[in-house]
């Protein structure tokens, strides 16, 4: 039996073009980038260039704005403390559903002397702009709102809750982790609102081990791992210059193939919606009420273990996630479902299936047909 | 027929996965995760490490068998962790991993077994189930070294339909011989013998830490109620404890008596440890109940033989008799009847003279 992959999410397919462009740069473009021989001119070279581009992609003033790090999980840290320490101010805002990558940098500067502030959600998962701009103050060092949940799919409203934290007070610097919203949603510094974005090549068709954050120019940010002087600085190592043109490549195509993924996956996921929905009424859609990332599908299935639906699943050939993995694979509470007022028991019922670039015509239908019959052993 | 297999990254249960493949059964391989540190970190000993899990994963990957871990840290947090600290916070001395296996494990596992859509539940225990005329029986282990009837005294008829048990018909040297012949990574592991939940491998540490109520300083007497010492809580002691008793005597002294309410431990000779009977409550039957003056032979300690006793009591307490005065088992723990190499039954030790006291 095929295998019908719905968890785009947490990671998606190499773009060919990606792959073709870190090969290219193995071959030609290999040298260490901070050489000053004519190798290195042209590894730095290549990496220039994506940095512009990707620069260009995101509406950074400049390139320089652009820091290439290790991964979504690297950016937001580095966004985080890296602000945080380099303010005079000792609090740090961001919302409950936060990705683990924001939420567990936060508390790490607790130890240091910092606040948390932290600011609720609907049911729908979505962040209520007044809920953020009445909780800054004269001592906010940061404030970090994800552009889009990760496990819900839901969209916040970043530009709005940008202005109104910019009313309060307009040195505040603003972050937004745009980790799982760039492959289907604009994100720019203009749509934003943002002076900080974080963003992961693999969940847009990029490599693992790769992903960069934007840094507005009048941002103070201090580097959170020592070393060289790479990327001005902000972020020392040796560049990873076949990752960094490899996510440039798969970046440029995502932003080029946009509308066509918000159309297609957008129909594939809402065919599974509704096919699910028909043949199983109890099923609700998490975060519907809301703004929603067209790939994502969170699913509550009262009464249904989600553990034992997805080990079914995994059986019946469609691969799908609930809450986030621990380091054993243990399926563990989901903080973002807590947030939006589910009960632990509800929370254990609910599976996240997402869509990616790669998803063919029919696999949502044929998915949906699946997941009803192991519901229908189930009951 | 799909069989599930309870790993827990011992070689047992990596022999117990293969066994059941070449029996010819779809394999899916499951370890519970029970526990993990507060800052969310698998447990460093026990039977549920990270190691261990990642063990696991590695030999269902060898057998190319589906593997998951599921999350049972509530449930064992519930049924397991916090009577286990209440236990000793009242004088008794706990056996987790039997409650586990009485109030979390095999039930989890059964319900799993059904909803995963397998047919029968498969551990890695040394010990054997025997059916006669559609009665099942549980039967000490081929290998009578490393046998464990004693902890799955609790799987009644229903459960013992349900679950197989391949390494109890094979020595512990030709399960090892077995996993080395298939190249299993687990082939030369040690057995584990720690609590999962107690990283320290000293459960007083894991008491300080979770209920600090635990220190209760108080006397240390002797049988006649003269104070000889004093203690920081009782939880730190065990009926029968001889080390760390901290009262220089000349003849080997022993715990004797543990009241908390008093916050007072009693120390003695080895003969005022002897007692004549033990009573136990929570009663599990593997079958049919044995009656009033039946001769069984009973198991009052996971490494200790079982010695002969008479029945006097059944119901919601059962009282047995031994015919030769013994070592007083520590309350808490379990004592299991047998019936030759078959189990009966088994319940939870009570302090059966505080219960007489208080009638």
């Amino acid at each position: 039996m095929n295998h019908i992959y719905l968890d785009h999410a947490a990671t998606t397919a190499l773009r060919p073009c990606a792959a073709e462009a870190m090969a290219w740069a193995y071959t030609h473009a290999n040298a260490n980038a901070s050489g000053l021989h004519q190798p290195a001119r042209q590894a730095k070279n290549a990496m220039e260039e994506a940095r512009e581009e990707a620069a260009a992609l995101l509406g950074a003033s400049r390139p320089l704005d652009v820091v290439f790090t290790a991964g979504g999980t690297e950016a937001n840290n580095l966004a985080i403390s890296g602000v945080a320490l380099a303010s005079s101010r000792r609090t740090v805002v961001v919302s409950d559903v936060e990705h683990d990558a924001v939420l567990h940098t936060a508390r790490s500067l607790t130890r240091f002397g910092y606040d948390i502030k932290t600011v609720g959600v609907d049911r729908s998962c979505r962040i209520a702009p007044d809920d953020v701009a009445n909780v800054v103050d004269s001592d906010t060092a940061i404030v970090s709102i994800m552009a889009a949940n990760n496990e819900i799919g839901t969209i916040q409203p970043v530009a709005e809750i940008a202005a109104g934290v910019r009313a309060v007070d307009p040195t505040i610097p603003i972050h937004t982790d745009a980790v799982q919203a760039f492959v289907s949603e604009p994100v720019t510094r203009a749509s934003t609102g943002a002076d900080l974005i974080s963003l992961a090549a693999h969940k847009f068709g990029g490599p693992k081990g790769v992903g960069l954050l934007v840094v507005n120019r009048e941002v103070r940010i201090d580097p959170i791992l020592h070393g060289g002087g790479q990327e001005a600085g902000r972020r020392p190592g040796t560049y990873n210059v076949a990752g960094i043109v490899a996510m440039v490549a798969a970046m440029k195509r995502a932003a080029e193939t946009r509308d066509q993924f918000r159309s297609e996956v957008g129909r594939e996921r809402d065919t599974f919606e509704a096919t699910l929905l028909a043949g199983w009424p109890d099923a609700v859609v998490n975060g519907g009420g809301a703004p929603r990332l067209v790939q994502h599908s969170h699913i509550h299935f009262p009464g249904i273990s989600a553990e034992t639906l997805l080990i079914r699943l995994d059986q019946a050939g469609v691969g799908a996630s609930a809450g986030s993995a621990c380091q054993s694979g243990a399926v563990e509470p989901s903080h973002v479902l807590t947030a939006m007022g589910f009960s632990q028991a509800a929370a254990g019922e609910c599976v996240r299936f997402t869509f990616g670039w790669s998803t063919k015509p029919g696999e949502g239908s044929d998915a949906a047909h699946r997941i009803l019959s192991v519901l229908g052993e189930l009951r | 027929m799909r069989a599930l297999v309870a790993m827990s990254g011992g070689v047992d249960s990596s022999v117990a996965a293969a066994l059941m493949l070449e029996q010819g059964y779809e394999v899916v391989g499951v370890t519970l995760k029970q526990w993990e540190e507060p800052d969310g970190a698998l447990p460093v000993a026990g039977c549920c490490t990270l190691a261990d899990a990642e063990d696991a994963r590695r030999v269902a990957a060898q057998l190319d068998i589906p593997y998951y871990v599921l999350d049972y840290i509530e449930e064992f947090r519930a049924a397991v962790v916090e009577p286990f600290a209440q236990g000793y916070l009242n004088g008794l001395t706990p056996n987790p991993c039997i409650e586990c296996n009485r109030n979390v494990r095999f039930d989890a596992l059964l319900e799993r077994t059904s909803a995963l859509g397998c047919d029968v539940l498969v551990t890695g225990h040394h010990a054997r189930i025997v059916e006669v005329d559609g009665v099942y029986r549980l039967r000490r282990a081929v290998d009578d070294t490393k046998d464990q009837s004693y902890v799955l005294h609790m799987l009644n008829q229903q459960a013992l339909s349900k679950v197989r048990l391949p390494i109890g018909e094979m020595t512990k040297a030709a399960v090892r011989e077995y996993a080395a012949g298939m190249g299993l990574r687990t082939a030369v592991k040690a057995d584990s013998q720690d609590i999962c939940f107690v990283a320290s491998g000293d459960y007083r540490d894991f008491l300080r830490t979770t209920h600090p109520e635990v220190a209760a300083p108080g006397a240390i007497v002797d049988t006649t109620g003269a104070v000889v010492g004093e203690h920081a809580g009782t939880a730190d002691f065990t009926i029968g404890q001889r080390k760390g008793l901290g009262v220089a005597v000349g003849e080997a002294r022993y715990v004797v008596d543990i009241d908390p309410r008093e916050r007072t431990v009693t120390i003695g000779t080895r003969d005022d440890l002897l007692v004549s009977d033990c009573v136990v409550r929570d009663m599990r039957l593997v079958h049919t109940a044995p009656r009033v003056g039946d001769r069984v032979a009973v198991k009052v300690r996971y490494r200790s033989d079982p010695v002969d006793a008479t029945i006097t009591a059944v119901g919601d307490q059962w009282r047995f008799v031994f015919d030769e005065p013994q070592v007083r088992p520590a309350p808490g723990q379990t004592l299991v009847m047998y019936d030759g190499e078959f189990v009966l039954g088994g319940g939870i030790i009570i302090d059966g003279r505080r219960e007489i006291e208080r009638r």
